[in-house]
């Protein structure tokens, strides 16, 4: 025999168990049906071959992953690293100073200036990136304008360049960088500033030593969410880089659409992730690691 | 001059329409502690950031330590900051904290060391060293606060507030801290605070300021002796108050005609060289100037009002009584304990309360 309050306890905890799993429940099973499930079909298809007419044939094998070992992958996949750390650098470096200044406005003036960061939204993507080409290309809005004014004699051939496609990334991702500064830097107390300020520290030591360590989730999180993305971009260097600007974005695309090879486009997939979820564990662990360091010294 | 750590000279800053710090020429000697006293508003924070760097006057000069401070930042000033908040960095551990001034300043490493080391044995703080701000006390982070100004040895430490956040308790033991640190290190110390009574116990002397401007500069007993004006004999300490209209000035003495209905009798006071017969003034007498007789006996003193005694409080070096005189006025009466805590009256007997003309101050009313 249970005591009566102990019958209570027990019906209470099963029925905030209840609670829990069925809040739980769509989360979960979204994540198993439209991201695991998914997943393992393409790790599955990475592990075929393609069929002649671009079907797939079921026989196991890592060939694929070995065909891209070579060296025309690589550079594909370098390129891609390059590009989309160039793209955080820029991101970054630009979008500071400017959450830095909207953190500090009034807290009306903060809500007009967000507005302004995130109304590129509202328009579809594939979209704005057409209107760069038009801005950018040799008789676009661009060189129309700086000929006009006399700035240059010749048009700047920008377009269908590795420019193009950092310019255009940077376009898109600068708000993903600009929205988690924002929110880290606005909780940065003022007086702390000022206490270093005070403490004989010029504008850059201000910068390095306490405003760099109190964002830095801010920062980490902005760098996350512009570089995966700029990783895997494929309308930007599609729309706006030439032929040399191959990112691995349009590899997968092309080896999906054009070349019909589901199996090597799918190890491309499963090498892009891969790469992506080592460089975030590596930042982790370094970032444990340093912090455990600084705590026992 | 070269005895003043600070010297400000006819200094103005303009807050919108509002003059914050109006005409304000203040010296505060090397060495001493110094308090800027008043009310929110009165326009102390804004000299206190004016003197830290962080805000530009309108116009007027501050000189430290000899050197005119206009156009100089806040990092090349030879002043350190407490802040009300201590604003202590929470990424560094209170070593890390204490130590920032001195790396910005570029000391070699084995004097910041032993300079962090020193002063934090200082401030009590030496077994904390590793501990992180969010880890300490509200009393260990004012420590640190205090600890991080010291070490970079500046002309002048400003406190802002030092006091405010902690509790009752832990204030008057940081007082008497604060007080015996600073004699200690020998720095000239410059605290703004509207407590009054954290004011008087910690300062060698103390600007009283009101609305923008410095009422008074004087050591705690004269500023609570002799104020120069009525709102800084309210604002210090407890003041019992008679409003009236000076009459038939004689020898350095006159009559105070008294407003309130219900107070019959004249007042004696003292008159003040600066005034005219019929100003309107208050008489200002402190609680432990009065003295309380039974009612009906004769006085030696200059002046007697009768009263009803309304509250009595024993405190333990004595009683703190509140004698009602007329329906308006209630005066706060500090009685010694002379006798094994006896108290000759209790609430509802009917006294004399008297006094002498050079017990109380004659101020005029604005």
């Amino acid at each position: 025999m249970m005591a009566p309050s102990a019958i209570a306890r027990k019906a209470r905890k099963e029925a905030d168990g209840n609670a829990t799993a069925w809040l739980l429940a769509p989360g979960v099973l979204w994540t198993v049906f439209f991201c695991l499930l998914p997943l393992s079909v393409i790790f599955l298809v990475s592990c075929a071959t393609r069929g002649t007419y671009g079907g797939i044939v079921w026989d196991f094998s890592l060939d694929n992953y070995r065909d891209l070992l070579h060296a025309l992958y690589g550079r594909i996949f370098g390129q891609s690293l390059l590009l989309a750390s160039l793209t955080t650098i820029i991101c970054l470096a630009m979008g500071f100073p400017l959450a830095y200044y909207i953190a500090r406005l009034s807290p009306r003036r903060q809500a007009v200036w967000l507005v302004l960061v995130m109304v590129p939204f509202w328009t579809n993507f594939l979209v704005r990136t057409y209107a760069w080409i038009f801005i950018l290309r040799t008789e676009g809005l661009m060189n129309t304008v700086l000929l006009k004014l006399g700035l240059i004699s010749a048009p700047i051939e920008i377009l269908y360049s590795n420019t193009a496609v950092v310019l255009g990334l940077v376009y898109g991702y600068l708000p993903f960088m600009i929205l988690p500064l924002y929110a880290a830097i606005e909780r940065v107390d003022r007086s702390l500033i000022e206490a270093a300020w005070d403490l004989y520290a010029d504008r850059w030591s201000v910068f390095r030593r306490v405003l760099v360590p109190l964002t830095k989730p801010g920062i980490v999180a902005g760098c996350v969410l512009v570089f995966i993305p700029s990783l895997g971009a494929f309308i930007t260097p599609d729309l706006l880089g030439g032929a040399r600007s191959m990112m691995v974005g349009n590899l997968i695309q092309h080896e999906y659409l054009i070349a019909r090879d589901w199996p090597l486009g799918s190890a491309l997939s499963m090498v892009l992730m891969a790469l992506v979820m080592g460089a975030m564990i590596w930042y982790f662990r370094a970032q444990s690691a340093a912090d455990g360091k600084r705590r026992a010294s | 001059m070269a005895d003043l750590s600070i010297d400000i000279r006819t200094l103005i800053k303009r807050h919108g329409a509002t003059l914050a710090v109006d005409h304000v020429t203040l010296g505060v000697r090397r060495g001493e502690f110094f308090s800027i006293l008043g009310p929110s508003g009165a326009g102390k924070s804004s000299l206190l950031r004016m003197l830290a760097g962080f805000e530009t006057p309108d116009s007027g000069e501050i000189f430290i330590d000899g050197q005119l401070m206009a156009g100089v930042p806040p990092n090349r000033r030879p002043v350190n900051l407490v802040f009300q908040s201590y604003a202590l960095f929470p990424h560094l551990s209170v070593a890390g904290n204490v130590a920032f001034g001195l790396e910005m300043k570029r000391i070699p490493r084995g004097e910041i060391e032993a300079r962090v080391a020193a002063t934090l044995e200082l401030v009590q703080m030496g077994d904390k060293r590793d501990r992180r701000p969010g880890q300490l006390s509200g009393g260990e982070q004012q420590r640190v606060a205090l600890a991080r100004a010291l070490v970079n040895r500046p002309a002048v430490v400003l406190l802002d507030e030092p006091l405010a956040a902690l509790d009752q308790q832990l204030r008057q033991q940081m007082q008497v801290e604060l007080k015996s640190i600073q004699a200690q290190v020998g720095i000239t110390f410059v605290c703004v605070t509207h407590h009054q009574e954290e004011a008087l116990a910690l300062s060698d002397r103390l600007a009283v300021m009101h609305q923008g401007q410095v009422v008074q500069v004087g050591r705690p007993q004269d500023l609570y002796e002799s104020p120069a004006t009525h709102f800084v004999a309210q604002f210090i300490g407890t003041s019992n108050e008679l409003r009236g209209t000076l009459r038939d000035p004689h020898v350095g003495q006159a009559i105070l005609t008294c407003d309130h209905p219900g107070l019959s009798g004249k007042v004696r006071v003292a008159m003040p060289s600066d005034l005219q017969s019929g100003a309107a003034v208050a008489l200002i007498l402190r609680p432990e100037r009065v003295r309380l007789a039974s009612n009906g006996e004769g006085t030696a003193f200059d002046n007697a009002v009768p009263g009803t005694v309304e509250a009595l409080r024993y405190l333990g070096s004595g009683w703190r009584c509140v004698v009602r005189i007329t329906e308006q006025i209630a005066w706060t009466i500090h009685l010694p304990n002379h006798a094994n805590g006896l108290v000759p009256w209790k609430v509802g007997d009917p006294v004399s309360v008297q006094w002498n003309v050079s017990d109380g101050t004659v101020l005029p009313l604005p």
